[in-house]
C-alpha cells in the first residue's frame, strides 16, 4: 500500500501546524466563526449536536494494522472509546474537544493519516472499491489512480472554494462497488479495442434533496489524460455552479440545467485549452505510485481447502458465515472476508476500541497486514487464507464482530442521524437497531436473502437511501419524527434511484411495515434465488405498496 | 390580536468543549436548562440574542429555541431536537449530558412521543 | 483600505477602474479594469494589452470564482498586475498567489484583526506535494 514519501510526511506533519495556529486564530479572535468554519471542514472538523465530531479519511479504504490501532488509540486517548466508520470510507469520532483535536491530527500523522478535506466545499476524500487488490472480477486496482486524484486534490489552490463539495469515485472492476453512478466524478476504470488502459467518466450523479444517476461524459479517457481532464471538469463547475442556493449547488445540478451534450463541449473545450503536461503527472511519479499497490507475496494454494471444508462441516454457524462474509479473491485459496460492524442491535459501523485492536490483529497475522473499509461501514480483510478462515472467525466470535449478514437484512447502512448530527431531522440508528432485532435469526436473514436497507436522517442522503434496495428517509412533520420509505433503489452498475411508496410511517410503525413487506416478498418472488429487487423490478411498486399500508387491514 | 408567545431560551454550542451550553440571566453559560434566561415576549428574546451573538470567543451558533414551562416555571423542550440537545444520543445513554447526569437528566415534555 | 503585497501592507493608491464594457471606449493605455465574479475571462481576451491591472471581485471569501477566472486570465497572456478586492482572508492569500494573483486588497476591520504577519505567514506553508513536483 501507499506509503508516504519525504513530501507527503512533511506536508502533513506541517498541516496539522498549520491547524494549531488556526484553531489559536479562531481563540483570539483573528479569525471569526465564519471564517474558521470553512477552515475546520477542510480539516475534518464538524460542529454537531452534542460535541465537535472529526472525520478522518481512510483514502480509498485502505490501511495497515498500525495505522488501525492508532484509530484505536485515538478512540480511547481523546473520545469515548468508539470510532464510527461512514459510507464515505472515513471514520468519525463523535466527541473531540477542539482543543485536543491539532493533537489527534498529529498523532494520525504519525502513521500517515489525516483528516484533510473530509469535509467542506472542496475535492472530498477519494473513495474506492473496498475489495481493491483483491477481487477476482478486477480489470485493474484502482487505488492508484485514486492516489493520484487525492495528491492533485489535496490543498488544490483554484478548488478549496467550490460551489459545493465535490465526490469522486473510483472502481476497477466492472461490478461497481464504489457507487460511482451517484458521485460528482466517478472513474470506471476499463481498456479501449487497442487494449491500452483509460477510464470512463462519469459526472454530476449524486443523492440529497435532488437525486441524479450519473451522465457519462467521455467514454474512453487515456490515462495520461486523467488530471488534466479533471481540472476541465472542475474548472467549468468552478465557474458555472450555481451559488445562490446550496440546494443547487452540486455539479448534478448544473449538469441538469445545462444538458449532458452542452456541458461536456464546455469540459472538452476547456480540456482543449489545458497544457496537459504541466498539469499530470510524470510518469516515472506514477510508475513510483503503481509500484505501492503491487500484490503481496500470495502463497501458491489450492482453489479448495481440506481445512475448511472439514470446519464448515463441523460447524454450521461458521458454514453461514463462510457463505455469507467471505468474496471470491483473484489469487486462489485466499479469500476476502467482510468483518461486519454490523452486530445486531449495535448502531451501524460503530467500532469500539477493542474490536479496532481485534481487527488490526488479525490484518497483521492473516491478511499481509491489510484492511479496508468500505462505504456499506463494514471492515474487510482482503487477503485471508481459505485455511485461516476458521482461526479468523473464532477471533471475530470473541469481539463481536462476526455476525454472518454481509448484503443481507441486518447489514443496514445509517447514517449517524438526530442522536449526533446537527442537520438531521430525525433518527437513523434507533430505526436500524429495531430493524436488526426483528431480522436478527440468520436462518431466516439468509433465506431473505440479499436485501439492501439504507437509512438517511435527513434529504442530505448520508445513509444513500435512494440507491437502497428499501430506502428510509426520516424527515420532521408536524413536529415529530416521520418516515418515507422508497423502493428499488440500486447502488451498483445499474444504478437507480427508490421510487417512493407513499405517505412515510412514524418511528414504531418503520419495522413492522418492514416486516410487511419482507412478507410480501417471500410469498412473491418466483424461488429462493430471486432477490428482493429482482422481484421488485419484476413486479412494480403495487404488490409492495400494497404490504405496506396493509396495516389497518391486518389489524381488522 | 398579539400572536400567543412561545417562551424562549438562548442555546449554543461552548467553544472550546463543543458541548450544548444555554445562556443564564448573567449573559454568562450554563450546561443546565434549568439555569437558562427565559424570554417571555419578543422583545426579551431579542435582547437575549443581542447579548449573545457577540460572545463569539466563548460559544459558536447562539440561537433562541422555544421551551415550555413546567409548574416551578422551569423550562423544558418542546422540539424533539432540543430534547435530544438536553441528554445526548438516544441509542447511547451512556453518553452525553444524560451520562453525567441520569438522575438529573432534564424534564422531558409530556407529550411529543419519544 | 489596505493592499496586501510581497513588501507588507501597502496603503491602496486612488484607481478609477473601467468596467468591462467600457474598455472599448477608454483611449487611455494602462487601463484599470473592475471584473465581477461572473465574468468569462475569454471577454476581456481582445483588450488585454490596453490593461495594467485588472481588479477581480470577491463578494465573499467562500466564493472560489475568481481564483479560476485568474488562472484564465494567465493563460490567455495577461502580463499586467491581477489584483484580488473584497473579501479574503490571510490563510488564502499563497492560494491566490499560486492562481495568478499579485496582490489582495483588504478593508481596515481585516487588516486590523488579521495583521500581515499572519498573511506572511501563510505564505511560508508547506506546499502539498503534487505542487511541489509540478514546480520542481
Amino acid at each position: 500500500m501507499y506509503r508516504y514519501d519525504e513530501f507527503d510526511a512533511a506536508y502533513v506533519k506541517n498541516r496539522v501546524k498549520n491547524f494549531r495556529e488556526q484553531v489559536n486564530r479562531r481563540i483570539d479572535g483573528s479569525l471569526t466563526e465564519d471564517e474558521f468554519k470553512p477552515l475546520r471542514l477542510m480539516n475534518g472538523l464538524y460542529l454537531q449536536l452534542h460535541a465537535y465530531m472529526l472525520r478522518v479519511a481512510i483514502p480509498y479504504g485502505t490501511l495497515n494494522s498500525r495505522q488501525m490501532r492508532t484509530l484505536a488509540m485515538i478512540a480511547t486517548k481523546y473520545d469515548k472509546g468508539y470510532g464510527h466508520l461512514t459510507t464515505r470510507q472515513n471514520i468519525q469520532y463523535n466527541w473531540p474537544a477542539l482543543k485536543d483535536v491539532p493533537d489527534i491530527l498529529d498523532d494520525l500523522a504519525d502513521v500517515e493519516m489525516h483528516a484533510i478535506q473530509t469535509s467542506g466545499n472542496c475535492i472530498r476524500n477519494v473513495t474506492a472499491d473496498h475489495f481493491a487488490g483483491a477481487a477476482a472480477d478486477e480489470i485493474e486496482d484502482p487505488r492508484p489512480t485514486a492516489e493520484i486524484v487525492r495528491q492533485w486534490s489535496t490543498e488544490h489552490p483554484e478548488f478549496l472554494y467550490l460551489p459545493r463539495k465535490f465526490k469522486v469515485a473510483v472502481t476497477g472492476s466492472p461490478n461497481d462497488r464504489a457507487v460511482t453512478k451517484a458521485h460528482d466524478i466517478g472513474l470506471r476504470m476499463l481498456r479501449n479495442n487497442a487494449g491500452e488502459p483509460g477510464y470512463e467518466v462519469i459526472v454530476g450523479g449524486g443523492l440529497g434533496r435532488s437525486p441524479f444517476v450519473g451522465k457519462v461524459v467521455r467514454d474512453f479517457l487515456p490515462k495520461a489524460d486523467l488530471l488534466p481532464y479533471l481540472e476541465a471538469i472542475l474548472r467549468v463547475y468552478n465557474l458555472q455552479g450555481r451559488r445562490d442556493n446550496k440546494y443547487k449547488a452540486r455539479i448534478k445540478i448544473l449538469v441538469h440545467e445545462t444538458g449532458t451534450d452542452e456541458l461536456r463541449a464546455m469540459i472538452e473545450e476547456e480540456f482543449a485549452k489545458m497544457d496537459g503536461p504541466s498539469i499530470a503527472l510524470d510518469p516515472s511519479e506514477i510508475e513510483r505510485i503503481e509500484n505501492y499497490f503491487a500484490p503481496p507475496q500470495f502463497s501458491d494454494l489450492p482453489a479448495e481447502s481440506v481445512a475448511l471444508s472439514a470446519a464448515k462441516a463441523a460447524d454450521a454457524e461458521f458454514a453461514t458465515w463462510v457463505d455469507v462474509n467471505t468474496d471470491a479473491h483473484k489469487q486462489s485459496g485466499y479469500t476476502i472476508v467482510t468483518v461486519s460492524a454490523k452486530a445486531i442491535g449495535e448502531a451501524p459501523g460503530d467500532l469500539t476500541t477493542a474490536q479496532m485492536n481485534v481487527i488490526a490483529d488479525l490484518a497483521e497475522q492473516y491478511s499481509h497486514d491489510e484492511l479496508r473499509i468500505s462505504h456499506e461501514q463494514n471492515a474487510i480483510l482482503p487477503h485471508v487464507k481459505l485455511d485461516d478462515l476458521p482461526a479468523v472467525h473464532a477471533a471475530l466470535v470473541e469481539a463481536g464482530l462476526a455476525t454472518a449478514n454481509a448484503n443481507l437484512i441486518s447489514d443496514i447502512i445509517a447514517c449517524p442521524g438526530l442522536d449526533y448530527c446537527a442537520l438531521a431531522t430525525a433518527r437513523s440508528i434507533p430505526v436500524a437497531q429495531d430493524i436488526q432485532r426483528r431480522f436478527s435469526d440468520p436462518v431466516r436473514a439468509k433465506a431473505i436473502g440479499e436485501f439492501k436497507i439504507k437509512i438517511s436522517g435527513c434529504i442530505n442522503a448520508c445513509g444513500h437511501h435512494h440507491v437502497g434496495h428499501v430506502g428510509i428517509l426520516g424527515l420532521e412533520k408536524a413536529g415529530i419524527e416521520n418516515y418515507q420509505i422508497t423502493l428499488g433503489g440500486d447502488h451498483t452498475e445499474t444504478t437507480a434511484i427508490g421510487d417512493r411508496a407513499g405517505p412515510g410511517f412514524s418511528f414504531e410503525q418503520v419495522g413492522p411495515a418492514i416486516e410487511r413487506l419482507v412478507d410480501a416478498y417471500i410469498s412473491l418472488r418466483a424461488d429462493e434465488s430471486e432477490r428482493f429487487i429482482d422481484t421488485y423490478r419484476r413486479l412494480g411498486l403495487e404488490p409492495f405498496k400494497a404490504a405496506l399500508y396493509n396495516e389497518e387491514k391486518e389489524a381488522a | 390580536m398579539a400572536k400567543l408567545f412561545k417562551p424562549k431560551i438562548i442555546s449554543a454550542n461552548d467553544l472550546l468543549a463543543g458541548d450544548v451550553v444555554y445562556m443564564n440571566s448573567g449573559y454568562g453559560w450554563t450546561r443546565k436548562l434549568a439555569e437558562a434566561a427565559i424570554a417571555h415576549d419578543e422583545n426579551a428574546a431579542d435582547a437575549l440574542l443581542e447579548k449573545a451573538e457577540p460572545q463569539q470567543d466563548k460559544v459558536v451558533g447562539p440561537y433562541l429555541a422555544d421551551v415550555a414551562l413546567d409548574d416551578d416555571g422551569r423550562p423544558f423542550p418542546t422540539h424533539f431536537r432540543e430534547k435530544f440537545r438536553t441528554r445526548g444520543p438516544s441509542n447511547r445513554v451512556d453518553l452525553g449530558k444524560q451520562a453525567t447526569n441520569p438522575e438529573r437528566r432534564e424534564p422531558l415534555a409530556a407529550s411529543g412521543g419519544i | 483600505m489596505p493592499l496586501v503585497t510581497k513588501q507588507g501592507f501597502q496603503p491602496t493608491p486612488e484607481i478609477t477602474y473601467v468596467l468591462v464594457e467600457e474598455i472599448g471606449a477608454a483611449n487611455q493605455a494602462s487601463l484599470a479594469v473592475s471584473v465581477p465574479s461572473d465574468t468569462d475571462a475569454a471577454v476581456l481576451a481582445p483588450h488585454l494589452e490596453k490593461i495594467a491591472l485588472i481588479g477581480i471581485d470577491f463578494p465573499s471569501f467562500a466564493d472560489g470564482r475568481g481564483f479560476s477566472i485568474a488562472l484564465r486570465l494567465r493563460r490567455l497572456g495577461f502580463e499586467g498586475e491581477l489584483r484580488a478586492r473584497g473579501y479574503l482572508i490571510s490563510d488564502q492569500y499563497p492560494h491566490a498567489m499560486a492562481c495568478g494573483f499579485d496582490t489582495v486588497e483588504i478593508d481596515d476591520e481585516m487588516a486590523e484583526r488579521q495583521p500581515y504577519e499572519q498573511w506572511k505567514a501563510a505564505t511560508e506553508k508547506v506546499l502539498p506535494p503534487y505542487r511541489v513536483k509540478r514546480a520542481g
